[in-house]
């Protein structure tokens, strides 16, 4: 069973708690985004062999919104973030370096 | 190779069944095809077959990394159905289930189609009604189906419980030539049709990059050396984002976990196949006597062909209450597959930015009915370069927003 801690509250939640969310770190672009920025952002996705940044939801916690840094194949958890960023912390990319070698992330 | 006939096992009967032959070869592969298709599940072998068969193309390689059928083919709860809401669904998938029909004598392998019947249970007011559409949908497109009342439905299926208490059913979805069918089969029937033409099925053997020239595929890269090509055809299932991925270019997919579960066997008791969508579950009796049992998939991307226990628990929890016998039921066993979803549920048959390069995918959790369909419009669009059947699943329809929303239409358990 997966367990995820939430970074809010601190709770490690399993699954059952949460709610997925998919890919995390996805561009919403303006007004102006042309239909391939826009078919991107809602359709296109890494679906990676590998790291995967994700959003998930502690539905049944605190409620709240975060990210986390799972691997598809092994289901390794690297840790867990806080959703106010665009870009995964220094301290999970560190994480995953220091676990899966030759791993760099992608755009 | 020989035919597989009563006179056949007379014949063998006679000498100690000594003539028996490999039911498919086992080559190394040559140095260039006019077409390969990656992935020698269900739906590659089918393709080639079709390709082979209806437009000549003989020259033809199906790479699989692992062993034939060994994917998603062999992990399905086997059911075949078309009652569709959209057009272009029910033209494919009725496609796929009328070939099912005689494709034991067209392989000459007894796939074991069994049209015993398809209910999707309605069991809540608003599936009354979407099941209803569904059906008039269906008399206008020509798939047979009717809108069957809660009595029909204890009559074809006895050991139902239709008064709930949380779920009564209220009616179903009756598609009388829907059924099932040996998956396996399915899959060994097409390669032994495929090694017959001269085709190499070639296992064991992954592909580990697409090569391309200005745009254009060239060939393989494969742990069995590189392989030259004309054309390529992707048919990778879950797989298909990683694949893609070489080839250079990205998939309106997300890869998921679906998870099936069969009891001990036990004597006769169902002889039809039940959708339950309200409570997502569903089940159907093997000729061995198991119940086979499938749910819905997990809701995070996964590759590990293994699910959330909670999804099992949910599942027949939620089937303990139509079906209360399967509460006294061991179950046997449990596995998962890597389904690829899309975003409205419906599969990609496309070409694809790299030239020469086409891709069939996208098939989620119901791609085994639609096997005989796919591989031949499939191979329609690879050999002419396009297809009415495959027509409107084009992976350009995510940016036109001409979407063949099946997730709410169909009512399909996800």
């Amino acid at each position: 069973m997966l367990i995820l801690s939430c970074p809010y509250c601190g709770v490690a939640c399993d699954e059952t708690e949460l709610q997925p969310g998919g890919e995390a770190h996805l561009t919403r672009f303006g007004p102006d985004a042309s239909d391939a920025d826009f078919e991107g952002y809602l359709f296109r996705r890494k679906n990676p062999r590998g790291v995967h940044f994700e959003r998930w939801r502690h539905a049944y916690g605190c409620g709240k919104w975060f990210h986390a840094a799972r691997h598809t194949v092994t289901l390794e958890v690297f840790g867990t973030y806080p959703a106010q960023v665009t870009e995964p912390p220094p301290d999970i990319l560190d994480a995953i370096a220091a676990k899966v070698p030759g791993w760099e992330p992608s755009s | 190779m020989g035919r597989y006939s009563v006179f056949a096992i007379a014949r063998e009967a006679f000498r100690d069944h000594s003539g028996w032959t490999r039911a498919w070869g086992n080559p190394a592969p040559k140095k260039r095809y006019d077409a390969i298709i990656i992935g020698a599940g269900g739906h590659g072998l089918a393709t080639a077959y079709y390709l082979g068969k209806n437009h000549g193309l003989k020259n033809v390689a199906i790479l699989e990394k692992g062993w034939l059928g060994g994917g998603n083919t062999g992990r399905n709860t086997t059911i075949i159905r078309s009652n569709y809401l959209q057009d272009p669904s029910a033209a494919i998938y009725e496609k796929a289930r009328g070939l099912y029909e005689d494709l034991s004598q067209e392989l000459n392998y007894n796939v074991m189609f069994s049209p015993r019947g398809v209910l999707m249970l309605a069991q809540t007011e608003h599936e009354i009604r979407g099941y209803k559409r569904t059906a008039y949908a269906n008399a206008l497109q020509g798939v047979s189906t009717e809108f069957v009342g809660p009595k029909r439905v204890k009559e074809l299926c006895p050991i139902m419980e239709i008064r709930g208490p949380r779920y009564p059913v209220l009616g179903a979805l009756w598609q009388p030539r829907g059924g099932t069918a040996r998956h396996d089969a399915v899959a060994w029937g097409y390669a032994r049709k495929c090694s017959e033409m001269g085709m190499d099925v070639i296992q064991q053997c992954e592909v580990t990059g697409v090569r391309t020239e200005r745009g254009k595929v060239v060939g393989v890269s494969t742990t069995k050396g590189d392989i030259e090509c004309a054309k390529l055809g992707i048919v990778v299932a879950g797989h298909s984002g990683h694949v893609a991925d070489m080839a250079g270019f990205r998939l309106p997919i997300d890869s998921v976990a679906l998870q099936a579960l069969v009891s001990e066997p036990v004597k006769p008791c169902m002889d039809v196949v039940v959708m339950a969508n309200t409570v997502h579950g569903y089940m159907s009796q093997s000729d061995k006597g198991e119940m086979v049992i499938g749910g819905g998939t997990d809701g995070f991307n996964n590759y590990t062909q293994r699910g959330s226990f909670h999804h099992i628990e949910e599942t027949v929890r939620a089937l303990c209450e139509t079906f209360p016998m399967i509460s006294r039921l061991k179950m046997l066993r449990q596995w998962g597959g890597i389904v690829d979803i899309t975003g409205d549920r419906s599969p990609i048959l496309s070409k694809t930015p790299v030239e020469g390069v086409f891709i069939n995918c996208g098939w989620g959790t119901g791609g085994f009915k639609a096997i005989p369909g796919s591989g031949w419009g499939f191979a329609e669009l690879m050999a002419k370069g396009e297809s009415p059947l495959t027509a409107e699943f084009g992976l350009d329809r995510f940016r036109e927003g001409r979407f063949i929303d099946e997730s709410v239409a169909a009512g399909v358990a996800h």
